[in-house]
């Protein structure tokens, strides 16, 4: 019963490429984090740029944003399985909460350490408005936005495996249903999975965006 | 021919909860004419940056107007070219970028690019075209805001202590080459500076700003021929003559910034001495 090194190596083996189950799951884990992240980018990343330009919405929204950024997202999976009625919607429901409070937090300090001097410099040469917001401010806070992005993912990812758990679909079930089969070569087998996908979204997706965004953004002396 | 007008202009911030109101500088009136250099020379806190924002329509005056070519400056815009003391380029543009950023308000995307090229090549940066800031060493920074602004070709090209945190040598090409931008674009450039010499040797005429209360103390011209001398005898003669009144005006403003430590000449040398040695370290 206890899991062996051989035994979970097998089994991923087995679920990959012969039976599949691990396959499938996978896929259905992917395309949820995947949606999920776009939307939380998405909604954070919009709310993040109210929240820097608006103080009205900063100082209504600001302090809710913080609340609801304290609520660990897994503790809304029962009110969504009732509101999506148990269906994936559910699930996405709580990886989007999960991901869009970071981003829209490191979205809004991003607006709000622009520095004033460029601010100043665009209006002399005529921005103004909106202008002001697309052209100088939003990608001036692209290195807030890319923080932003890292934390959107660990968190939604970290709200998925937790909510598939409890819910249908995906890996998270696929590791539950492995215990109740008390197969924890299959659990460990899984583990193996999520820890490799942190690894390679770490290293050929974020890892490679921010070297470029912090090389051109003059924030850091590696070239 | 009257360029740039201020006409009375008062700067006065409202006081708050705890503080009272502050006049920075009340009854300012200059008119520059077209193609002139001013200098406006001052000790700190005596509002000359604060003057040139509200020409540059950066900041409002309380009271008074300012204008340019007979309008009225509202708010900052293309007609008044703004060099800041830091360079104020943006990171995620390179240098050609940074320039057409200036010109694509008023200009179709090629002739921007045209445009920055060749006011990039006035600031004899062609080379660096495709560099990012950060790559760029402060005086190229510099040049490139210098660049930018007046690449929109404005009327009026203000300077706010543009070479103020440059080192000496950099400084002194710095100058070289806005004389030779002013001689060659023949702009009327307003330029704030608390360095004697550096107004001297840039300037046709030289407003030396007071403080408390803040306003034009007097105006000197310049009659030097250029290039200008600086050990020339007329040049330090115009140098002392500027740093006695200077030196009053700097007085005060140790004054009230120090309180009851400031006594004397001699107790600043007093502070100086042994008994201090060691600080700052």
């Amino acid at each position: 019963m206890f899991p062996s090194p051989l035994g979970s190596v097998q089994q991923l083996y087995i679920g990959l490429f012969d039976t599949g189950i691990l396959r499938v799951a996978l896929f259905e884990s992917l395309e949820r984090i995947g949606i999920g992240f776009l939307l939380a980018l998405l909604i954070g990343g919009l709310l993040g740029v109210l929240l820097g330009v608006s103080k009205l919405a900063d100082e209504t929204l600001g302090s809710l944003v913080i609340a609801l950024q304290s609520v660990p997202s897994i503790v809304w999976l029962p009110i969504a399985l009732i509101l999506f009625q148990g269906g994936g919607g559910a699930i996405l429901f709580v990886v989007v909460l999960g991901a869009t409070w970071p981003m829209t937090m490191n979205m809004r300090m991003g607006m709000k350490n622009v520095q004033p001097i460029l601010m100043r410099a665009a209006k002399t040469m005529g921005y103004s408005g909106s202008e002001l917001v697309w052209r100088v401010m939003i990608p001036a806070a692209i290195p807030n936005v890319l923080t932003g992005a890292r934390l959107a993912w660990a968190f939604g990812w970290r709200a998925l495996m937790a909510a598939e758990l409890i819910g249908r679909g995906g890996l998270g079930r696929t590791l539950m249903d492995a215990r109740d089969f008390y197969n924890m070569d299959l659990v460990v087998s899984i583990m193996i999975i999520i820890a490799v996908i942190g690894l390679l979204v770490e290293y050929f997706i974020f890892s490679k965006i921010e070297r470029r965004v912090l090389s051109r953004w003059g924030l850091s002396t590696a070239s | 021919m009257s360029h740039v007008i201020i006409d009375h202009v008062e700067k006065t911030f409202p006081g708050g909860k705890n503080a009272q109101p502050f006049t920075v500088f009340e009854d300012i009136s200059l008119s520059v004419d077209a193609g002139e250099f001013v200098s406006l020379l001052g000790p700190s806190g005596c509002g000359k940056s604060t003057l040139l924002n509200i020409v540059a329509g950066l900041d409002t005056a309380s009271e008074g107007s300012v204008s340019i070519n007979n309008t009225q400056v509202t708010g900052p815009g293309a007609d008044r070219g703004v060099v800041f003391q830091e360079a104020a380029l943006m990171p995620w543009m390179n240098v050609k970028q940074n320039v057409e950023f200036a010109l694509k308000k008023q200009h179709s995307k090629k002739e921007a690019s045209a445009r920055a090229e060749e006011y990039l090549k006035l600031v004899h940066l062609s080379r660096f075209l495709d560099s990012y800031p950060h790559e760029l060493s402060g005086g190229m920074k510099q040049r490139v805001s210098i660049a930018r602004a007046l690449s929109m070709d404005p009327e009026v090209l203000l300077m706010d202590e543009p070479f103020g945190a440059l080192d000496e040598q950099t400084r002194m090409m710095l100058h070289k080459e806005v004389q030779y931008i002013w001689e060659k674009t023949n702009k009327t450039i307003l330029f704030v500076t608390h360095n004697i010499r550096e107004s001297i040797l840039l300037s046709d005429r030289i407003v030396l700003m007071g403080t408390r209360p803040g306003g034009i103390r007097k105006i000197f011209d310049v009659p030097l021929a250029r290039p200008r001398d600086p050990s020339s005898e007329e040049f330090t003669a115009l140098e002392h003559e500027i740093m006695s009144i200077l030196e009053k005006e700097i007085e005060k403003v140790m004054r009230e910034e120090m309180g009851d430590d400031f006594r004397s000449k001699k107790a600043g040398l007093l502070y100086n001495s042994n008994s201090n040695m060691g600080d700052h370290i």
